[in-house]
C-alpha cells in the first residue's frame, strides 16, 4: 500500500517549478530565436509568394509550369524532411562545402532553417494568394477594363489589394502553421523555444517540463497573433461584413449572419 | 469526496493491476539503436552492438524472455518512468541526478570522456582555450553536465544522437565532439569520415557528471529486478560471456578498475 504510493509519487511526480524559473530567461530567448525565424521566413515567403501567385494565376503554361512544380514539391513534403535535406544533405557535398556559401550560410543552422521555412511559407502563401487572385469578382475587373486601366494597373489598383483582404484569415492559419512548423529548428540545434525546452529537459534528465513551459508560451504567442488577425481583419475586411453595425441587438434570420 | 475516493480506487486498481501483469509478462529492456559501436541498427532494421548483446546474454543469464525497445535517448528515463520497458541497457552513466529519478545495477562498463578534434587544430582543453569554441554533444547526457559545469564559456552545440555530432564534426559545422572515448573511436576515428581527426587532451572525469560508470537503470519500485540484474553481471564476468562479447568489439577489457 505505502510503496503503492511512493512509486505512484515517483512515477508522477509533480513540475518541477523551480527549475523552470532558474531558467526562464533561457526560454524568453528561446522565443525570441523562434519568432526571429518565423518572422523572417514569414517575410521572405511573402515577399516571393506574391509574384508567384501572379504567374500562377495566369495562363502563361512555361511560367506555370516550374512555379506549380515548386509549390506542389514543398507543399506535398514534410518540412522536418526539407530542413534535413538543406542542413544534412547539401553539407555532404564537397562542392558545396567549398563554395562561398558554405561559410556564412549554408554551414549556419539558423540560415538553413531560414530558408526551408521561407521556401515552405512561400509555397502555401503562393497557392493561398492564387486561390484569392482567380476568385476575384468579374465586375470589379471589368469595371477596371471599362476604364481603360492596363493589365499591369487592374493587377495592382484592383485584383491584389482585394485578394489580400479577402486571403488575410486563411493567412492567419498560415502563420500559426509556421509558427508550429518552426520546431523543427531545434532538431538542427537551435535553441529555439522547443530547444529549450529539450535543452533543459537533457540537462536535469526531466520528462516534459521543458515541454510544457515551451507549449505555454506557444500558446501565449498564438493568443497574440490571432487577435492581431482578428483586429487586422475588422479594419480590411469592414466593407464585407454585414451592414447593420447601428444595431445592438441581432435580429433573427438573415441579419444576425455574421461570421 | 466521493468522487476522490473512486478515483483513489479506481487509480489504485490500475496500478496494482499494473503489476500483476508485468510479472507474467516478458522482460521489455529500452535500448538505444544509434550509438555504436555500443548500439546501432542495420539496415534491415535489426539492432546490433556491445549493450544489445549484454543485454540478450543478462536475460539468458536470468532466464527471462526479453523484449528489446528502442527509444530516443533524450526521452529514456521518462520512458521508462512511464513503463515504457522495465530496464535500461543504453550505455547510461551511473550519475547522482539521475539517481533522483531512477535506480541503478552495478556499472557493466566504465570509460573516460575525450574531446575529438581536426588533426592540427590549436584546441587548448582549458577554460580560456574552449572559450567561443563550438563543442557538439548528446544531448541528455553525461557530457552536457560535465562541459556546462567546467567550460561554461564554450558554446555548446546539441543533438538527439551521437552519429549527428560526428556529421557535424566531419564537415566543420563544429570545433570538436565531447562524448565517450569509445563511442568516439569506434564510431568515428576508425571509420572513413573520421580520417584527419584525432583525440585532443587527456581524459575527462567528474564524479558529479559522469559517475561511476554505466549501469542498468529500473524503476525505484523494481529493487528485485536490480538485484536480478547485479547478480546476472556478476555471473557473465565469472562465466566468461563478457570477456566474449568483450572481444568482439574491443581490444581492452572495458569493465575497467
Amino acid at each position: 500500500m505505502g510503496e503503492a504510493i511512493i512509486q505512484f509519487l515517483e512515477t508522477w511526480s509533480p513540475l518541477d517549478v523551480v527549475l523552470i524559473a532558474q531558467n526562464f530567461d533561457r526560454f524568453l530567448l528561446g522565443a525570441l530565436v523562434t519568432l526571429q525565424l518565423t518572422g523572417l521566413a514569414l517575410l521572405i515567403g511573402g515577399a516571393l509568394a506574391v509574384p508567384l501567385a501572379i504567374i500562377r494565376a495566369g495562363k502563361n503554361p512555361y511560367l506555370n509550369a516550374p512555379v506549380w512544380a515548386f509549390t506542389y514539391t514543398f507543399r506535398g513534403t514534410p518540412l522536418l524532411v526539407q530542413t534535413y535535406l538543406i542542413y544534412y544533405g547539401l553539407g555532404q557535398f564537397e562542392a558545396v562545402r567549398e563554395s562561398f556559401l558554405w561559410g556564412p550560410i549554408l554551414s549556419q543552422a539558423w540560415w538553413c532553417a531560414l530558408i526551408a521555412f521561407s521556401l515552405n511559407t512561400a509555397a502555401y502563401t503562393t497557392e493561398l494568394l492564387r486561390g484569392a487572385i482567380v476568385t476575384t469578382s468579374r465586375g470589379e475587373v471589368e469595371a477596371a477594363l471599362a476604364c481603360g486601366f492596363s493589365a499591369a494597373q487592374r493587377m495592382r489598383r484592383i485584383v491584389l489589394p482585394s485578394a489580400f483582404r479577402r486571403a488575410l484569415p486563411a493567412y492567419s492559419n498560415e502563420v500559426i502553421f509556421m509558427l508550429h512548423g518552426s520546431v523543427v529548428a531545434s532538431t538542427i540545434t537551435i535553441q529555439d523555444l522547443l530547444g529549450v525546452g529539450r535543452w533543459l529537459n537533457g540537462r536535469y534528465y526531466l520528462a516534459y517540463e521543458g515541454f510544457i513551459t515551451a507549449a505555454v508560451l506557444y500558446l501565449i504567442i498564438v493568443l497574440i497573433i490571432s487577435r492581431g488577425f482578428r483586429w487586422w481583419e475588422s479594419r480590411w475586411l469592414r466593407h464585407l461584413y454585414p451592414q447593420n453595425a447601428v444595431e445592438t441587438k441581432p435580429k433573427k434570420g438573415l441579419a444576425s449572419f455574421r461570421f | 469526496m466521493k468522487l476522490k475516493k473512486i478515483l483513489t480506487t479506481l487509480g489504485l486498481a490500475i496500478l496494482l493491476g499494473g503489476m500483476a501483469s508485468a510479472q507474467a509478462a516478458d522482460l521489455r529492456i529500452g535500448v538505444e539503436g544509434a550509438y555504436p559501436p555500443f548500439s546501432w541498427k542495420e539496415s534491415d532494421g535489426t539492432l546490433k552492438g556491445f549493450d544489445i548483446e549484454i543485454a540478450e546474454a543478462l536475460c539468458a543469464e536470468m532466464g527471462r524472455n526479453c523484449v528489446l525497445v528502442e527509444q530516443d535517448w533524450d526521452g529514456m528515463i521518462p520512458a521508462l518512468l512511464a513503463k515504457k520497458y522495465d530496464a535500461i541497457v543504453a550505455s547510461m552513466s551511473i550519475t547522482e541526478e539521475r539517481k533522483k529519478r531512477v535506480n541503478f545495477s552495478d556499472k557493466y562498463y566504465n570509460t573516460p570522456a575525450k574531446f575529438v578534434a581536426k588533426n592540427g587544430s590549436d584546441l587548448q582543453i582549458t577554460k580560456e582555450g574552449l572559450k567561443g569554441k563550438r563543442i557538439g554533444l548528446q544531448r541528455g547526457t553525461t557530457h552536457q553536465c560535465f562541459m556546462e559545469k567546467m567550460f561554461p564559456d564554450a558554446e555548446l552545440v546539441l543533438y538527439a544522437t551521437q552519429e549527428e555530432v560526428f556529421q557535424d564534426l566531419a564537415i566543420g559545422r563544429i570545433d570538436a565532439n565531447f562524448s565517450d572515448s569509445i563511442a568516439a573511436d569506434d564510431g568515428f576515428l576508425k571509420t572513413d569520415a573520421g580520417k584527419g581527426f584525432g583525440f585532443v587532451g587527456g581524459d575527462m572525469h567528474d564524479m558529479e557528471c559522469h559517475g561511476e560508470g554505466a549501469g542498468i537503470a529500473v524503476r525505484k519500485s523494481d529493487d528485485e529486478l536490480r538485484m536480478e540484474f547485479n547478480k546476472a553481471i556478476q555471473a557473465l564476468r565469472d562465466k566468461g560471456v563478457y570477456q566474449k562479447i568483450n572481444a568482439k568489439y574491443f581490444d581492452f577489457d572495458i569493465f575497467g578498475g
